[in-house]
């Protein structure tokens, strides 16, 4: 665009205009930067001209891309003031119409988003006059993408229009809810539950229940599913007396249903459903259904059911939540542990432990420390890995010695695994576990594992090793590690293998840090400076390398003392590499 | 059954053909899929140079008992082009494999295309308005003097000559090892099947970053591996089920609600075999080269080398109905194994109510099938031998020298003119076939 002279300072209109030009702009980049500053453009045209230009230009704007048609839909949500406030809301009603039924599924969802924000705004004259035929048009539009957007709307205006106007409401949404698509009767399901709970409770029994019953049982089962969620909300609203007749033949049948996908939304909304329907429905039919869910034939649904093993026993009845957990529940988890789908193990390996909270010391030691000893040896290493992150709970329960008696030989299992990616994921628990079973039993137990590491012969697992180090010594303390690692890290020095010999470098470089100035130019830097003869090469650029990394950490003196003769050596080294590392070392510690 | 007993014999005519009547045919060019969408109103035919091509029909000015609204060229778009996969060294053409049309869900249309590796969606609509006014420049696109801006303004929609456009809406890469050779849309409107020679893969329209493996055929050792996938369909109102059909002549229907992974079919259609008539051929050209639904869901047929076979889904054993394509090619197997065509993939469909079938041949022959019984009759694709609104004469093919006006020679026949793709008007009495690089329009005659 060509400058715009002489115009600053004034109330320029050049920057509006090139903001309305761009909205048309082939730029697709420029049109979103447009439409994203509609507000300035509205602010600058006036709450008239926008509404009697702006808004007519914007509705036929549908042709865009979704970027641009969705960052529309939303900017039309907050537009209320900028077209003269509540009184004029009604205008923004066209364009929000026409993007209800774009095809694009996020862009719709938009579109209902900012219709039920700006719903509100409508006076409740104007909610019947311009709101309640919109929806009514979406609702009997001929493409089923406008009455999949109706379905959202009907709980925004039902409580605030008259009698008649909810009878019709209702009716509509009947009409929905058997819609020849099932595009349309999703929508409906999907929002059955948002609707029942505006809607008046003799309503809720006369219309709703049968709604949720036909659409639970409906031909196709991805409507089938989210009934299953429907079942939620309506349970809520139902007195406990009338939940028997009207909701739990339905759920019994969904909990049932010949497809699994419905099965794994009964299993994944479990914990939801138990809270529904109260604790004497749970203890006559949700356990039943609890215990065939986890012993489902589709693995999926085993999986979704093992995820709430946890949840449910926490929420059973605490008069006889023990009871039901040792005699209905624990013989199927035990069942679990063995499953074929590793998926279905690691779920339940995810939430087990958390039952020994539940079950108290005794019954975990005798019931659940077996299983947990069994799912640590899985072959799985997800499996084993989803125990150890979850021991603090366990540990609460039956303390530290009960459970490294049983569970140290499968760490330490683990740690040896012959696998090395095994071995790797065992390290990287390890601050996790030092955290939970401390100081003296780490000292006692793991830290030999932790040193052997070190000398691993995969690069990845000594590497990692440092690093675990390093987050030990965050956790322990400088003083810790002075006593026990740092003397073995730096007998390391002296290893006749060059590849433990950098280990150690690479330790003291992790470490340094952590340990503080004191203990690392009084015991690290003299075995570093000692290595600099070396006679392998990539140990002495290395040597290099630590300095450099460890020069800020040491005291001034001894950099210049000690660091700098050293370094100004093997910047005239022989080897290449020894030699540029040495001089990049000078120069990033300023010591030239 | 279904059909009246069929008294009057249906006739055809030809409507219309489209593309060069030239003998000198670009490999580009050749048509590899030709489909309906569910009104009939737009056809849409795809290439091998990975174009397609998308036809409206007239609307009808008057209303002429003799004849219904002609297709015209619609939006003309290229789907895909050609790819080059660094890791495995292999070229991926851009021919169309397959078409399928989504139900229409507003006022634009939408289709997937795929050739051997990427599906893709794509969106055509129509436009007929664009904006009007600058404010910083003139409808030419001479930018005005910055200064003489007094006051803003909005632009105008004004109508337009009307434009149509194909977008594409989403890519769906990725996901298959071999070459996909069917996909199907589910009647839940939201999820799609693609097949490749081991595995189907089920998407949801909306994601393209993953999809779920339902059917893997593939065995650990690959030296073990006896049959492939060859087609597969969704039920047309079940949204639980679908069949694949093998390269062993086997169709396998699976249950979706029954476990994630379909791996153990619930119905296998498979007709047992007869020994006496075993040869080197018999399993090639079992080969299931395409498998329908019938419109109301009952019904399933299958394609292989010389005969189409109807079945009921409730009956696994044998065939309802078989009927014999070209029997006369049954003593030319050999040669047409040495020229490779008894790999032939000849599609098949059901007429729109569900009582006729049909399915192509070679010389540019094709056979219609009524339900009733009848015998079934053979009609040629050609613009030389038929006038417009004629009905299509019907040949007879003969294996001995002597021969009427109506009779050809098995040795005469042209084994390189083959209609292999073919689509029926959903709601009417009209055909689609392409002929190598030619689309065919015949119209039920009326009467």
């Amino acid at each position: 665009f060509p400058e715009m002279a002489g115009a600053e300072g004034e109330d320029s209109l050049y920057p509006i205009a090139v903001l309305i030009d761009e909205l048309r702009n082939e730029d697709v980049q420029l049109r979103l930067n447009s439409i994203k500053k509609l507000s300035t453009i509205a602010l600058a045209l006036g709450v008239e001209r926008t509404r009697t230009e702006l808004i007519p230009f914007l509705t036929d704007t549908i042709y865009d891309e979704d970027e641009v048609l969705l960052a529309l839909a939303e900017q039309l949500g907050n537009f209320t003031m900028l077209v003269g406030g509540p009184e004029y809301v009604h205008c923004l009603l066209p364009p929000l119409e026409s993007l209800a039924t774009v095809e694009e599924t996020v862009v719709r969802d938009k579109a209902v988003e900012s219709l039920r924000k700006i719903s509100q705004e409508h006076s409740p004259v104007d909610l019947e006059v311009h709101f309640e035929p919109l929806v009514k048009r979406l609702a009997s539009g001929d493409w089923f993408t406008s009455r999949t957007s109706a379905c959202g709307l009907f709980s925004v205006c039902y409580p605030r229009v008259s009698n008649t106007v909810k009878a019709e409401i209702r009716q509509h949404f009947r009409t929905l809810c058997s819609d020849e698509t099932p595009m349309v009767r999703r929508a409906a399901a999907s929002k059955l539950g948002e609707f029942a709970k505006v809607l008046e409770l003799d309503y809720v029994k006369s219309d709703i229940i049968p709604l949720f019953t036909a659409l639970a049982s409906d031909e196709q089962d991805s409507v089938r599913l989210l009934a299953v969620e429907a079942c939620v909300s309506i349970a809520t609203l139902l007195p406990q007396e009338d939940l028997e007749t009207l909701v739990m033949s339905t759920l019994r049948q969904a909990a049932e249903d010949k497809s699994w996908r419905v099965r794994y939304m009964v299993a994944d909304k479990f914990s939801e459903l138990q809270k529904a329907v109260g604790p004497e429905i749970t203890k006559n039919d949700l356990v039943p259904a609890f215990q065939n869910l986890l012993k489902d034939c589709e693995a999926e649904v085993r999986a979704a059911a093992a995820n709430k093993v946890k949840e449910f026993c926490e929420n059973l009845p605490e008069d006889s939540r023990e009871t039901l957990i040792m005699s209905h529940v624990l013989p199927c988890v035990k069942e679990l542990v063995s499953d074929t789908n590793q998926h279905v193990k690691s779920a339940l390996a995810s939430v087990i432990m958390g039952l020994s909270t539940i079950l108290g010391k005794d019954n975990t030691v005798e019931h659940l420390l077996p299983l947990f000893l069994v799912q640590l040896k899985d072959e799985c290493p997800e499996v084993r890995l989803n125990i150890i992150s979850n021991l603090d709970c366990v540990n609460e329960v039956i303390g530290i010695r009960q459970l490294s008696q049983s569970l140290l030989p499968a760490i330490v299992e683990l740690a040896e695994d012959a696998k090395w990616r095994v071995r790797l994921a065992i390290i990287e628990y390890m601050p996790l576990l030092a955290g939970q079973l401390g100081v003296e039993f780490f000292d006692e137990k793991l830290n030999s594992l932790c040193m052997a590491w070190l000398v691993d012969h995969v690069y990845a697992i000594r590497e990692a090793a440092t690093c675990n180090l390093m987050k030990l010594v965050e956790k322990f303390g400088a003083e810790w590690a002075q006593n026990t690692i740092v003397p073995k890290v730096l007998g390391m020095s002296n290893d006749p293998n060059y590849l433990h010999r950098m280990t150690t470098l690479f330790c003291i470089k992790a470490l340094s840090e952590a340990c503080g100035q004191e203990i690392t130019t009084k015991h690290m830097l003299p075995v570093v400076l000692k290595m600099s003869n070396d006679q392998v090469a990539n140990v002495r650029f290395n040597v290099a390398k630590c300095l450099q990394k460890i020069g800020p950490v040491i005291d001034s003196n001894a950099l210049q003392a000690e660091v700098k003769p050293v370094l100004e050596k093997l910047a005239t080294d022989q080897d290449m590499d020894v030699k540029y590392f040495a001089q990049e070392a000078i120069s990033v510690l300023a010591l030239a | 059954m279904e059909g009246d007993g069929g008294s009057e014999i249906k006739q055809w005519c030809l409507s219309q053909v489209k593309g060069a009547i030239d003998d000198d045919v670009t490999e580009a060019d050749i048509i590899s899929a030709v489909e309906f969408n569910h009104s009939g109103e737009l056809l849409a035919t795809g290439d091998r140079g990975g174009r397609i091509v998308i036809f409206q029909q007239e609307q009808e000015s008057k209303t002429l008992a003799h004849s219904r609204g002609e297709y015209n060229v619609y939006s003309t778009f290229q789907s895909h082009e050609p790819e080059f996969d660094y890791l495995k060294s292999l070229e991926i053409e851009e021919k169309i494999n397959k078409i399928r049309w989504l139900p229409q869900k507003n006022a634009a249309h939408f289709l997937l295309s795929t050739n051997d590796k990427t599906i893709k969606l794509w969106k055509i609509s129509e436009r007929d308005k664009r904006p009007e006014g600058y404010n910083l420049k003139e409808e030419d696109g001479r930018y005005k003097d910055p200064t003489s801006v007094t006051t803003l303004r909005v632009p105008v929609f004004q109508p337009m000559d009307l434009m149509v456009e194909a977008s594409p809406r989403r890519v769906y890469a990725n996901a298959h090892t071999y070459h996909i050779n069917s996909i199907s849309v589910n009647s839940d409107n939201e999820t799609y099947l693609s097949a490749d020679d081991l595995r189907i893969n089920l998407w949801h329209l909306d994601f393209t970053d993953r999809s779920f493996n339902i059917v893997d055929i593939k065995p650990t050792n690959m030296e073990e591996l006896t049959e492939v996938i060859t087609a597969s369909e969704f039920h047309p109102l079940q949204c639980n089920t679908f069949v694949y059909g093998s390269s062993k002549g086997s169709v396998r229907l699976c249950d979706m609600r029954a476990a994630a992974l379909c791996d153990q079919h619930s119905k296998l259609f498979e007709e047992p075999e007869d020994p006496s008539a075993r040869s080197f051929f018999s399993e090639i050209i079992s080969s299931v080269s395409d498998v329908k639904f019938s419109h109301s869901g009952r019904y399933m047929m299958t394609r292989d080398y010389l005969t189409i076979k109807i079945w009921d889904l409730n009956m696994e054993s044998q065939p309802v109905e078989t009927y014999q394509v070209h029997e006369y090619l049954r003593s030319k197997l050999c040669s047409l194994y040495e020229n490779d065509c008894i790999f032939d993939k000849f599609e098949c469909c059901w007429s729109h109510d569900d009582s006729e079938v049909m399915t192509g041949s070679y010389n540019n022959f094709f056979r219609m099938f009524g339900r009733d019984g009848q015998a079934g009759v053979t009609l040629e694709a050609s613009w030389e031998s038929s006038s417009p609104r004629c009905p299509l004469r019907p040949w007879r093919v003969c294996a001995g020298s002597r021969r009427k006006e109506d009779e050809i020679g098995v040795d005469c026949l042209d084994f390189s003119r083959k209609i292999l793709h073919t689509s029926w008007h959903p709601q009417d009495g009209i055909i689609a076939m392409a002929t190598v690089n030619n689309l065919y329009i015949f119209q039920e005659k009326l009467n």
